[in-house]
């Protein structure tokens, strides 16, 4: 085979994968930067206005809302099922009785659509029928249970133990697998020179697992960004605003105000958050690659 | 029997143990509420209450769900929309990872992260490009729209784990039918694919819940009621039958049958997909 066929033959395999990848994703998130520097409203062609759109989202109360919404969602992400789903792991990690019936209840939700989720979720949390408040009252612990989902100062929360709920399954898996290329011969080593159990956690299996962690992290931050159709099924991101998140916001402003313009300029703030977090996660993988 | 009673001598493990129970109860009352709740009629969960003794157990929720509230059409929509994207992904994705994984070549890295990086964007970032080209194609409304779409955007995914797995493959049999006088194509689809199986089994299933589940793309680029896949139908439905919880309820589980019973069925490489990239 001569040279030059042999160089083309790569592209070859990678031109339609690429092209439609360039078509779909690449080319469509530059343009929503262009796009967010122009006046749309979906039908007519998108005006340039500059930085207006920006200007206007730095004045705008949602706005601050969301953005702090997505930063506790990001922060409780970060710790909680990461926390949960680690306990899990360890506690899941021997031959234990069970072991399949526990591992499959704790991955289901992680398989239930994020829509049905949260109609069973808002069902629970129904202020007068659901589960919660009808145990909280015939337990005596509340003549009348909170408005879990109409409460804007717990609103949020009772969105995110949903997430929680969904999340910790696959940070288990991950912590699952990380483990289970851990040498028990440390362990064992590590036992015999008299390290107690949280010795041998703290000081062996947990800076073994810190690769699985990194990507924990990630993926916690990614998630805890994309959030949208808990909220957009559960409230919509009322009331007056009190659950909305950026990515809650974007569409609304969008698709119901139709202030494409505006939605774009959101989209583009989400996107810069994002964008530490995915260049760490490149880091991570061409640290991998160095290897090879 | 023995070997259980052996187990539980540590207090330590009899603690882990009742944690252990206590959480996957916890885990699985939204569940076990689905179900009661589905099975019961609004009236009477008013009346007596959520905790008490259903009167009758009626499956008058699902039938009004599956005719009244559209599921008899959102489901097979669901299936029209992720099956197509899986078979075009996993194609798709397969070439691209060969090229990936078997060669050198200038643009390899960059093409490489370029699949790596878009994979994590926000959605929010292509909704409206993608809503305008979908659009400009005359796709907004057809099946086709969601399945470009998601065809596009997994192939970061899937030819990221596909080209990893491809890795491993060990070289000497590629050279050895390249010596044999086999094409590039034939070394893709009789060696490369075979070899892979595992890894593209592992995916696809993964890639099935995904996609299935999809709803905010659902909601973006279709709005008529026949085409809708049933996340997007029962958000639907939940404004028709706005206080009617049994019928959403039922609706729902209707709704996760499918993932249900692949991840039932599945579950080893519904696992297996999820750890590819991490444990390497």
């Amino acid at each position: 085979m001569s040279r030059t066929k042999r160089d083309i033959i790569p592209y070859l395999f990678l031109v339609i994968p690429v092209l439609i990848y360039i078509i779909w994703v690449i080319a469509p998130m530059f343009y929503t930067f262009y796009l967010s520097l122009t006046n749309w409203n979906g039908l007519t062609t998108p005006e340039f206005i500059g930085f207006k759109n920006y200007t206007k989202l730095f004045n705008d109360k949602v706005f601050y809302i969301s953005l702090i919404n997505n930063l506790k969602w990001l922060g409780v992400f970060i710790t909680v099922p990461v926390a949960l789903g680690l306990g899990l792991a360890m506690m899941l990690n021997t031959a234990i009785p069970g072991e399949k019936f526990f591992k499959m209840t704790f991955y289901m939700p992680m398989v239930l659509a994020m829509v049905v989720s949260g109609l069973i979720w808002g069902w629970m949390y129904h202020p007068k029928g659901g589960l919660i408040n009808t145990v909280i009252v015939s337990a005596g612990v509340m003549a009348k249970g909170p408005g879990w989902l109409s409460d804007r100062d717990i609103v949020l929360w009772s969105i995110i133990i949903v997430a929680i709920w969904r999340q910790v399954g696959y940070v288990m898996v991950l912590y699952l697998a990380g483990l289970k290329s851990i040498n028990p011969q440390l362990l064992e080593a590590a036992t015999v020179d008299g390290a107690n159990r949280w010795q041998v956690f703290w000081g062996i299996i947990l800076p073994l697992l810190t690769p699985v962690t990194v990507i924990v992290l990630v993926i916690s931050v990614i998630d805890s960004l994309r959030a949208f159709d808990l909220v957009s099924v559960m409230t919509r991101g009322g009331p007056a605003n009190a659950s909305s998140v950026l990515a809650n916001f974007m569409y609304i402003e969008s698709f119901n105000n139709y202030k494409m313009g505006y939605g774009a300029a959101i989209a583009v703030i989400l996107f810069l958050i994002s964008l530490s977090f995915i260049a760490l996660y490149l880091w991570r993988v061409m640290q991998d690659e160095m290897e090879y | 029997m023995e070997t259980i009673r052996e187990y539980f001598k540590s207090p330590w493990r009899v603690l882990v143990y009742i944690i252990l129970i206590l959480s996957a109860f916890l885990w699985l009352v939204p569940v076990i509420t689905g179900l009661i709740t589905s099975l019961r009629t609004y009236d009477e969960i008013l009346i007596n209450g959520f905790i008490s003794w259903p009167e009758t157990i009626t499956f008058e929720n699902f039938k009004t769900a599956w005719d009244r509230g559209g599921l008899s059409r959102y489901l097979p929509n669901s299936f029209i929309i992720t099956l197509p994207s899986i078979v075009l992904t996993m194609f798709l994705s397969s070439l691209a990872a060969y090229a990936l994984a078997r060669f050198k070549f200038p643009a390899n890295r960059v093409i490489f992260f370029t699949f790596v990086g878009g994979m994590m964007l926000p959605f929010q970032v292509l909704l409206l490009p993608v809503f305008k080209l979908t659009d400009f194609l005359g796709l907004y409304d057809t099946y086709w729209g969601l399945i470009f779409f998601h065809t596009a955007f997994q192939l970061g995914f899937c030819t990221f784990m596909l080209r990893n797995y491809m890795r491993t493959v060990p070289g000497e049999i590629i050279e050895a039918a390249r010596i044999d006088g086999c094409s590039e194509i034939g070394i893709w689809w009789k060696i490369m694919l075979p070899l892979t199986l595992p890894a593209i089994a592992a995916i696809a299933t993964l890639e099935f819940t995904w996609i299935f589940n999809d709803y905010l793309w659902a909601i973006v680029l279709t709005s008529n009621d026949a085409l809708k896949p049933v996340t997007a139908g029962l958000a639907t439905l939940q404004g028709q039958f706005v206080t009617d919880w049994p019928v959403i309820v039922a609706g729902a589980l209707i709704g996760t049958l499918p993932t249900l019973l692949v991840f039932l069925f599945l579950q080893r490489y519904f696992i297996e997909g999820l750890t590819l990239g991490s444990s390497k």
